[in-house]
């Protein structure tokens, strides 16, 4: 996302292209990253529910993995996992190891 | 058309509030403001304007609904004193960071502690940097018209700034005096219908007001309203001139009295300028060329125009109604910094008077001119910072 130089902002602090929070990546900060593991995975979809963020990603019903562009590293989606026979199917794994 | 009445100061700026018919107005009482929105309130509940009127628990409260109100996209009008203004601080930075051209009233006065009703400009000169314009009103007449310039100020298209109108509490807005006012059609004619930009209530253009600016761009936010709010000048003359027209009196940057040929000079504020310019008189009848200048504007501070117009002078006492205790005044620092950068500068003191409503009189003028009269002549300077008017 191109950032505004002054002279662009004369109208004062006014966001006037709803949803536009997309362009602005926030994943950068994560300390811990969600990793995925499919085998371990029933689709409940609870970690889509709890994440704060939209960083899970579900087609047709399914969990796909994460958005890392959002993910905050919080940890909420791995401690909710069920996973399958007390097997998580998410797992925080520390970044840049 | 133009009616002449004899009113208080609040009274005028109530009369002002009424013909204007603002869209909405946050009330909340204080002295010595009370009776303005008191007055403004019985105009709106006997149905002369259609305001909406919000009464608000706090000034916090007050500024917040303005800020509201504004983001809606309405012509938005309140009024305060002293510690009212006080309790606004955070949000008189909201109000002009996001540039919502509100107009206030604020009937100058002392802040605690010790408790004080009384006139004073602690309470402006506190918000001095919160990047609302402020126009300071010698008199009862001065304040009526400022406050119907001020809307033409605020929302022209390339300002959309708050600006608070000043004057006197009790000295001003509770004494009575002559003031000529114009007919409601007139002001309404020359206010003209309020354009609002960014409106929140227009669904078809969908807006979020109050994002998050960390250091990637506050400071670009910041430049902006530095340059907006320096460059009002040209607007504020061209208003004038219009104002004029319909009024016949004259408004400009500052108002400077019999500065020309003047070598010893007062710079003062609000209604103690009026009895100062009578002891300017007197010393002239004596041959002492004495001038002042009042500014009219504190922020933004014109300060190439006023440097110029006191370039001439040898001495000036810059006299402040409010402390920056442990420094010199507000106004004073103004002037000097005005002054600075000019080759032949003049002797320049500070007097601080009037504090918490201390009676300024004409006897206080007069040892300040001989003062200067003195330093003329003689190039000593006793005193840079002074408090006058003081009980022994
Ligand atoms: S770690 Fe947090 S932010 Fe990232 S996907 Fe899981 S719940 Fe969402
Ligand atoms: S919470 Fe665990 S098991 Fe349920 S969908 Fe998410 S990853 Fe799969």
């Amino acid at each position: 996302m191109k950032i505004r130089g002054w002279k662009d902002l004369n109208e004062g602090p006014v966001i006037k292209n709803p949803g536009n929070s997309i362009l602005y990546k926030t994943g950068s900060w994560r300390s811990f990253k969600p990793v995925f593991l499919k085998e371990n995975c029933t689709d409940c979809l609870l970690c889509w529910l709890y994440c704060p963020d939209m960083s899970v990603v579900v087609e047709n019903g399914q969990m796909r993995g994460f958005n890392y562009d959002y993910c905050k590293g919080c940890g909420i989606c791995a401690n909710e996992c069920p996973g399958k026979k007390r097997q998580k199917a998410i797992v925080m794994e520390q970044e840049g190891k | 058309m133009k009616t002449i009445s004899a009113v208080t100061g609040n009274e005028a700026i109530a009369e002002a509030m009424r013909q204007i018919n603002p869209d909405f107005s946050a009330v909340y009482p204080i002295t010595p403001q009370t009776d303005l929105m008191q007055k403004f309130s019985s105009f709106h509940a006997d149905g002369y304007v259609s305001t909406e009127v919000v009464l608000v628990e706090s000034e916090h409260s007050a500024m917040s609904a303005c800020i509201g109100a504004a983001c809606a996209g309405g012509r938005v009008v309140t009024a305060t004193s002293g510690p009212g203004l006080a309790l606004m601080w955070e949000m008189l930075f909201v109000a002009s960071g996001m540039r919502l051209p509100i107009v206030m009233p604020v009937v100058n006065r002392a802040l605690s502690a010790p408790l004080n009703i009384h006139g004073d400009h602690s309470d402006a000169m506190g918000a001095r940097d919160s990047g609302w314009i402020q126009i300071w009103s010698e008199n009862a007449q001065e304040a009526y018209d400022n406050m119907i310039q001020a809307f033409r100020i605020a929302e022209h298209m390339d300002i959309r700034l708050p600006a608070m109108v000043c004057y006197d509490g009790f000295i001003i807005s509770h004494s009575i005096s002559r003031v000529e006012f114009l007919s409601d059609e007139t002001v309404q004619k020359f206010i003209g219908d309020f354009t609002p930009t960014n409106s929140l209530l227009d669904i078809e253009k969908v807006v979020s007001y109050g994002p998050l600016v960390l250091t990637d761009q506050y400071h670009e936010y910041k430049k902006v309203q530095n340059d907006v709010i320096s460059s009002i000048g040209e607007i504020v003359l061209k208003v004038a001139d219009e104002f004029e027209k319909v009024s016949g009196r004259k408004y400009s940057l500052f108002d400077s009295y019999r500065l020309d040929d003047a070598e010893i000079g007062i710079v003062i504020l609000n209604s103690a300028a009026g009895t100062t310019k009578d002891v300017i008189d007197e010393a002239r009848k004596k041959g002492i060329k004495a001038g002042l200048l009042k500014p009219r504007f504190f922020r933004p501070f014109f300060y190439n125009e006023i440097a110029e117009a006191l370039s001439g002078l040898k001495v000036i006492c810059v006299m402040d109604r409010s402390d920056s205790f442990g420094a010199f005044g507000p106004l004073y620092t103004e002037i000097a910094s005005s002054m600075f950068h000019m080759k032949n500068k003049p002797v320049l003191i500070n007097k601080i008077y009037g504090l918490g409503g201390r009676d300024y009189l004409p006897v206080h003028a007069e040892m300040v001119i001989d003062e200067l009269s003195e330093i003329a002549e003689t190039g000593i300077v006793n005193h840079y910072k002074e408090y006058i008017g003081l009980r022994e």
